[in-house]
């Protein structure tokens, strides 16, 4: 059976669309979430800029809880939820949804493993000039450890390019979707193919990017 | 002079034995206070609580009249303010340029654009680094990162800079490069600096005076000529030592006495001692001498330092020329 590009092409299409919807979505909302979360993490530490034994515990159960469940397993567990926040446990928006939430998690971890090293001086030398947490957050934290969070962010763009490949399992489309639908299912591995070639350019590029502005940055400091 | 940092009573434990053991110290506007020690002794838990990074367990620390263990955090921020800090291991802030690191105080201060740029500049300039402005701290090396952080600590007009162990990263030039800059911020500005540091040639050049510090108790402290010219305590001599080798120790006697079979003798040297005057006179009473060992550094506006001397002659001679020197000095025989 010769392949349909003709009637594919379209559906293609779509879901290159779908899927950097999905994929940006996350990263811009997820994204700043997960700093939100992982600057929690880090200033609530025993030893950090205000330290509380409570809140640090707290969050960190909740990440530890979260972070392990299969992404599969996790956009269909959400459902209720999603169902609450959404209004429907199916479709594009569901799974952006879903991924946006486990992202937030996972991305906490890598921003509070890269604020871990900044160099504990220069946050006492700040404290010293008698700048308060809030300042120090604001203005240090992230300035000192960019150059990592650049590349952990970059990372976070692979993980959640392939995660986002499991949205198909609610309706939400995608590459992924595509891949399965079009190549697998059909046994055209052609599709499959062009599909898996889409997704390497695309982490490609974004690897690409996120290595240079890295490098950029780290050369100043 | 009037205080301007009082310990009053002073103990810090972080849960174990004390760090710090009933310290009483008293620093006075305008002097260049030294606190040494060995590495563990508590000094850099002691400078820590001036600018209340650290608190006390008990005791108070006042600053400027002010008990610092009755303020508030947002009470400790403003006093911070008015304290510089200098590190060693310069603690810039590495995603900003020397131009960002310098002004970074005085955003935190409040001050406006134009002040801040002004301020910026002037320090610059003071420190020798105008041309520096726009580089990042990684560029620079580490005598020239000290200045910036100095330039740093004297941004707000502190009243008072204290310098953790400021210099002991670098190398001896640069060192002296950077004690000289304090010097400066002492004399010109007035400002008031507690030295941290364990090694004495750091307190001799530019101390006051000097607080000795031996697990977590200050064991002795006084004027840098009172410490210098007579330790009382075993940890002072040896750090009196390391700057002026006083007497030869043991290995070093043996090794003397192998080359030199005459009468060895260490005098004191000080301002006015006359030691050479008497030396001088030696030929007279048919003694030949030879000094073998010592050094004289001046300290302050004085100098001071001793001499081992070998004396070969008549023993009648000897004697009179061992008392000549006991006439003007302290002499120890050495056999």
């Amino acid at each position: 059976m010769a392949t349909d590009w003709n009637t594919l092409w379209p559906v293609l299409l779509d879901s290159v669309g779908q899927t950097l919807w999905m994929v940006a979505a996350t990263l811009v909302v997820g994204g700043f979430l997960g700093l939100l979360l992982g600057i929690a993490l880090y200033i609530t530490r025993a030893g950090g800029i205000v330290p509380n034994r409570v809140v640090h515990t707290v969050l960190n159960v909740v990440v530890n809880i979260v972070r392990p469940i299969p992404f599969i397993i996790f956009i269909t567990a959400i459902g209720p939820v999603t169902i609450a926040v959404v209004g429907t446990q199916l479709g594009t928006g569901a799974a952006t949804f879903a991924l946006i939430a486990a992202a937030t998690f996972g991305i906490s971890r890598i921003v509070e493993q890269n604020l871990v090293t900044i160099d504990p001086g220069v946050i006492e030398a700040a404290r010293a000039m008698g700048a308060s947490p809030w300042r120090i957050v604001t203005t240090l934290l992230v300035p000192e450890a960019l150059g990592p969070l650049i590349l952990g962010y970059t990372f976070v763009f692979v993980a959640v390019v392939d995660m986002s490949a499991v949205a198909g399992a609610i309706g939400g489309g995608g590459l992924g979707d595509f891949a399965i639908v079009y190549g697998y299912q059909r046994f055209d591995w052609a599709v499959t193919g062009v599909a898996v070639a889409i997704i390497v350019v695309l982490v490609q590029v974004a690897q690409f990017t996120g290595n240079r502005l890295a490098r950029r940055v780290l050369r100043r400091g | 002079m009037s205080p301007l940092i009082e310990f009053r009573g002073v103990t810090k434990s972080f849960g174990g034995p004390p760090v710090l053991d009933g310290i009483d110290l008293t620093v006075e506007a305008g002097e260049v206070f030294a606190v040494i020690g060995h590495s563990g002794a508590g000094k850099s838990t002691l400078v820590r609580l001036v600018n209340a990074l650290e608190k006390v367990t008990s005791g108070s620390v006042l600053v400027d009249g002010v008990d610092l263990t009755t303020l508030s955090e947002r009470g400790l921020r403003e006093v911070r303010l008015g304290i510089g800090m200098v590190f060693q291991q310069f603690n810039l802030l590495r995603s900003r340029t020397v131009f960002g690191n310098i002004a970074y105080p005085l955003r935190v201060a409040g001050w406006a654009k134009a002040d801040r740029e002004r301020r910026v500049t002037e320090l610059l300039h003071f420190v020798g680094l105008a041309d520096k402005a726009w580089q990042y701290p990684d560029q620079l090396s580490g005598g020239q990162k000290q200045r910036v952080g100095i330039a740093r600590a004297l941004a707000t007009n502190p009243r008072v800079l204290l310098a953790d162990e400021a210099t002991s990263a670098l190398d001896p030039e640069t060192t002296a490069e950077v004690l000289r800059l304090l010097k400066r911020v002492n004399t010109e500005f007035g400002v008031t600096i507690v030295v941290i540091t364990h090694e004495m040639e750091v307190v001799r050049e530019i101390a006051d005076r000097v607080a000795v510090l031996e697990s977590g108790r200050v064991v002795e402290h006084g004027t840098l000529h009172e410490v210098f010219t007579a330790p009382r305590e075993r940890t002072t001599k040896r750090f009196v030592e390391t700057v002026l080798r006083a007497r030869p120790d043991a290995d070093g006697l043996a090794q003397l006495r192998e080359r030199h079979p005459g009468t060895l003798v260490t005098a004191q040297v000080r301002d006015g001692s006359r030691v050479g005057a008497v030396l001088s006179d030696a030929g007279r009473h048919g003694v030949r001498f030879e000094v073998v060992h010592g050094g004289v550094k001046e300290l302050g506006a004085a100098s001071f330092g001793s001499l081992t001397l070998e004396l070969v002659g008549a023993d009648a001679g000897v004697v009179a020329v061992v008392a000549g020197l006991r006439a003007v000095t302290e002499v120890e025989e050495l056999g």
